[in-house]
């Protein structure tokens, strides 16, 4: 078991991100949950790609043991357009507001029937 | 893991901002023990700061208290706890953690790791991948980035049509937090001189446009947050952030171009130079510019976005409170 600690541990805040998002009623707060799923599958990326003994993949002599570069690459840019479409979702919660005046789930709808 | 429980139990919003912030520090730090310098540096630009930040700007205008739930979570407890068990189920078959002949390590790292100081000459064997082997897809990431600055210009501005209000709006900060002011113009220069470097130093360390960029927007928006919007609009006026971020992509997809009229494949720098490695050298730096520019446009496009909606909000807010004095 203590093979897969670092999958335990992405699964769990995993699953807190969707709970956040399928409990919660506020929109922003929904926000932050999928922030938090997000972010738990970049640690499984991450965690996958690291090696025992290994060291950061920018190649130095005498080193021979790098951690796996290709999920870096991918994380990497998956993290600024996480925060470039988190900023969407953000001005989308603005917009209700000013439309609803309010960002909750529960009275969203009930202002709609 | 204690954070992200935390941010389910808080209902204040400014203070789920907060622990966001935090958690965003804490994984950064994770990430360097994981030997992902690269992903660290970006995680501490983007999730440390630059989220936190839009987080806050949004709650301003839409407040900050959270209603209770009514309904009682349960189902939401038992899909949770059920996707839960089956990914429990799931991870027996997958192999144990920083195992070196883990299959994921023997699929194209091996060659990336062995052969791209000889074909891209570059000791940061990130950067190779991201720009060079892997140059279609960044670019489609940036691409992206780009629509979604579009995208929340498209939401946002549709209603800022009153501009004369804005000056008035200002001062708000200005006169206040005078150490703040004072650190903040000392460590300005250093911040867009430090973003320069992580730019241009890229290929030997970490760093690189995505990074770059971030740190980049985050000084620009520190300064915008003390000086008020229309200081920092004197030198980023919103057509020249927009022009940089257009620029940006154009800059990236020319690349591609030049190498087809060249007569290598899109995106093969070999044909852009003499000999191969200088080829790769020309191509990755300036593709790394072109990421460099969107990526810090878009991020100043998104903040100011929200800020001038923000302060003509506090404006009209003040406007109503005169008139029912």
């Amino acid at each position: 078991m203590m093979g897969h600690f670092n999958s335990a541990v992405v699964i769990i805040l995993m699953m807190v991100g969707l709970y956040i998002v399928i409990a919660q009623g506020n929109l922003i707060k929904k926000l932050v949950g999928l922030t938090l799923f997000q972010t738990s599958v970049f640690i499984f990326y991450i965690s996958m790609a690291n090696v025992e003994g290994g060291t950061a993949p920018i190649l130095a002599q005498g080193i021979t043991l790098y951690s796996n570069p290709l999920p870096h690459a991918l994380i990497l840019t998956a993290i600024v357009v996480g925060i470039a479409t988190t900023a969407v979702g953000l001005s989308l919660v603005v917009r209700i507001k000013a439309a609803y005046g309010c960002i909750e789930e529960d009275e969203i709808e009930a202002s709609e029937n | 893991m204690a954070v992200a429980i935390a941010i389910v139990r808080t209902r204040d919003l400014f203070a789920v901002t907060m622990l966001l912030s935090i958690y965003g520090l804490l994984s950064a730090s994770f990430f360097v023990t994981l030997d992902a310098v690269d992903v660290a540096f970006t995680e501490a630009a983007v999730g440390a700061g630059i989220s936190g930040l839009l987080m806050l700007v949004a709650i301003s205008m839409t407040g900050r208290k959270e209603a209770k739930p009514k309904r009682k979570p349960f189902i939401a407890l038992l899909v949770v706890s059920l996707t839960a068990g089956l990914l429990f189920y799931g991870i027996s078959d997958t192999p144990d953690f920083a195992l070196a002949d883990a299959p994921i390590h023997n699929h194209v790292a091996p060659r990336y790791i062995q052969d791209s100081m000889a074909e891209i000459g570059i000791p940061n064997i990130v950067t190779s991948v991201l720009a060079s082997y892997r140059a279609f897809d960044t670019f489609g990431e940036v691409v992206v980035i780009f629509t979604a600055g579009m995208g929340v210009i498209a939401l946002l501005s549709a209603s800022s049509e009153n501009t004369q209000s804005k000056k008035a709006a200002e001062n708000t900060l200005d006169q206040q937090h005078l150490v703040i002011r004072v650190v903040t113009k000392i460590l300005f220069p250093f911040i867009l001189l430090f973003a320069l470097y992580v730019q241009f130093h890229g290929d030997f360390g970490p760093g690189g446009g995505f990074q770059a960029g971030v740190i980049f927007a985050a000084a620009v928006i520190l300064y915008t947050m003390l000086f008020g919007l229309s200081k920092a609009t004197k030198v980023f006026s919103q057509s020249l952030v927009q022009f940089v971020a257009a620029a940006g992509v154009l800059l990236y997809a020319s690349v591609g171009i030049a190498t087809l009229l060249l007569g290598g494949r899109f995106f093969d720098y070999n044909a852009l130079a003499q000999t191969p490695v200088a080829g790769q050298h020309i191509g990755i730096l300036v593709i790394e510019l072109g990421v460099g520019c969107t990526v810090a446009a878009v991020m100043m496009i998104i903040f100011f976005s929200f800020h001038e909606l923000a302060e003509q909000e506090r404006q009209a807010n003040k406007d109503k409170n005169r008139e029912s004095l």
